[in-house]
């Protein structure tokens, strides 16, 4: 059997602030998350439970307190170099246009310039941006800015992509259509995906694994559920369908209470 | 059409306000025009504020005869040598310590001090150093230049976006990569921020070490008229000095406009 591509192996991670230590904050205790070579897997919890964190560890971007990390079943270190990485904030060189900035990862590698620029071109169609090539990222909407930042990513062809809450700063339209397009992207390629997300229902509609995690400090995970939606699946038809209805009065069960309790201690 | 001619009459207003002050001098200075109400000399005004044809008239030789162009010509050699030092050694600088948090940390207070110290006092320093040619001037400026380049590039490679900077990481750049694709870019819009700032310091730099003490240049021409009371020079001298700051800054706001294209521009909406 191949290893597993991402395999987060009892990750705990404890922040230490204050001047001498003083005080301690573990976001994530003892989590184990193993991702397939493949597979969908969106991570849901409440508010503040650690989830970016443990991105962050699977980035290579963070080192973990305890715990190992495997990346196709070899030990991570250092950053990842068989995962992008999608932000939830914008992370476009704002003095790169679009073209430049999707290019950019390519030229990192010492691709010849031309080669770059007609790939990039190619991902700037695939993204529906053509002609926006030479537009700064200031000039751009918030989607476009996505729609780039995905290309940005998508050209290395990275076998693991690790998405933070890529889409919680569009609007309801915006949203659905990028969730289509990144399924569409997905299935012609079918990478392993660590998607985080608050949103249940963005988490069902586009995954083939749930996993949910309690409330922070010391999130770990309580749930996991198989989504069994037949593909390819649209995003907002699939939200209509009986079985993702089922899914998520089933899910939300299990995660209501831990929203609560992360809700009140927020409210602290 | 509306704009346009409404900034055509901003024009008129702003040169009917030069035509004014220069009018006001001609009237409170030349003898005999009117009767002496401050001083008891009629021709003690125009020794101390000279007279604005002799002036022009000054300058009309200055640029017609070709005297001028020599000291011109030092002065702005001074004024762009400076200005590239400077900025070169701003940039270096300030990138190097912010980016070792040992080095800033133990360098701190004495970047501090400098900063605070009134450097044209070194200037006397200098031409020992360097004597009383072209390069004692250039030092003056670089130091000027330096600290206003120096800071806002710290600034700039401090305040880099740490998403854009993790991205970076995540698209595979090396150490090097990252300095040459992010922290760069991103202290040089800090550096074009104060360039309108750091040129005009080097001006300054040239301008000041001149007039302390050298042979040529248009700070050397005004302290020779100084020396003979020739006032009319000295302000001849002013005027040119200030045309020519005017030409340094219009040239940097082109360039200005030309490398910043990406920084967004507050109200700006753009045609598709």
């Amino acid at each position: 059997m191949s290893p597993p591509a991402l395999a987060l192996e009892n990750i705990t991670c404890t922040f230490v602030s204050g001047a001498r230590g003083g005080a301690r904050y573990t976001a994530v205790r003892d989590t184990t998350i193993v991702v397939a070579p493949g597979e969908f897997v969106s991570v849901v919890g409440p508010t503040g439970c650690g989830k970016s964190t443990l991105l962050n560890v699977a980035a290579g971007l963070l080192a973990p307190s305890a715990g190992t990390v495997r990346v196709f079943g070899e030990p991570l270190a250092g950053v990842n170099r068989r995962a992008g990485y999608l932000f939830q904030q914008d992370a476009l060189m704002p003095w790169r246009n679009a073209l430049e900035n999707i290019t950019v990862g390519l030229e990192f590698r010492g691709v010849p310039r031309e080669t770059a620029q007609e790939q990039g071109r190619d991902w700037l169609r695939r993204v529906g941006l053509a002609g926006f090539g030479d537009r700064y990222p200031h000039q751009l909407s918030g989607g476009m800015r996505k729609r780039v930042a995905l290309a940005q990513t998508l050209i290395l062809d990275p076998q693991i992509l690790l998405m933070d809450e890529p889409f919680s700063a569009l609007d309801v339209q915006t949203r659905q259509l990028m969730e289509n397009e990144l399924l569409e992207l997905w299935s012609a390629n079918r990478k392993s995906v660590v998607f985080i997300t608050h949103d249940l229902e963005e988490a069902i509609a586009l995954s083939d694994r749930v996993v949910v995690l309690s409330a922070g400090p010391e999130s770990h995970p309580i749930g996991e559920y198989a989504i069994d939606i037949p593909r390819p699946r649209d995003v907002s038809e699939a939200r209509l369908t009986r079985r993702f209805l089922e899914l998520h009065a089933e899910i939300w069960h299990a995660m209501k209470a831990e929203v609560l309790k992360g809700y009140a201690r927020q409210l602290q | 059409m509306r704009a346009s001619s409404s900034s055509a009459g901003l024009r008129l207003a702003q040169a009917a306000v030069l035509a004014g002050v220069f009018a006001l001098w001609h009237v409170l200075t030349v003898p005999g025009i009117l009767p002496p109400f401050y001083f008891d000399d009629p021709h003690r005004a125009s020794f101390f504020f000279g007279e604005p044809l002799k002036v022009l008239g000054r300058i009309w030789h200055w640029f017609v005869g070709g005297d001028i162009y020599r000291h011109l010509g030092v002065t702005l050699v001074e004024t762009l040598l400076a200005f590239a030092i400077g900025t070169v050694l701003g940039i270096a600088v300030g990138i190097w310590l912010a980016l070792a948090p040992l080095a800033s940390a133990i360098l701190d207070p004495y970047v501090k001090a400098l900063n605070a110290m009134p450097r044209v006092i070194l200037a006397p320093i200098f031409f020992v150093w360097f004597g009383l040619g072209i390069a004692s001037k250039v030092a003056l400026g670089v130091t000027l230049v330096f600290f206003i380049v120096f800071f806002n590039v710290y600034q700039g490679v401090r305040e880099v976006s740490p998403v854009v900077l993790a991205n970076a990481r995540m698209l595979g750049a090396s150490p090097r990569q990252l300095l040459r694709y992010v922290y760069l870019p991103s202290a040089m819009s800090w550096v074009f921020a104060s360039l309108h700032n750091s040129v005009g310091l080097a001006f300054v730099g040239a301008v000041v070490g001149e007039y302390l003490g050298s042979a040529e240049g248009v700070g050397y021409l005004i302290h020779q008229a100084e020396g003979v009371f020739d006032i009319n020079t000295v302000f001849a001298g002013i005027l040119v000095l200030t045309a020519f700051a005017l030409i340094l800054d219009w040239i940097v706001t082109l360039v200005e406009k030309k490398l910043m294209v990406w920084q967004p521009r507050s109200g700006e909406t753009e045609r598709i």
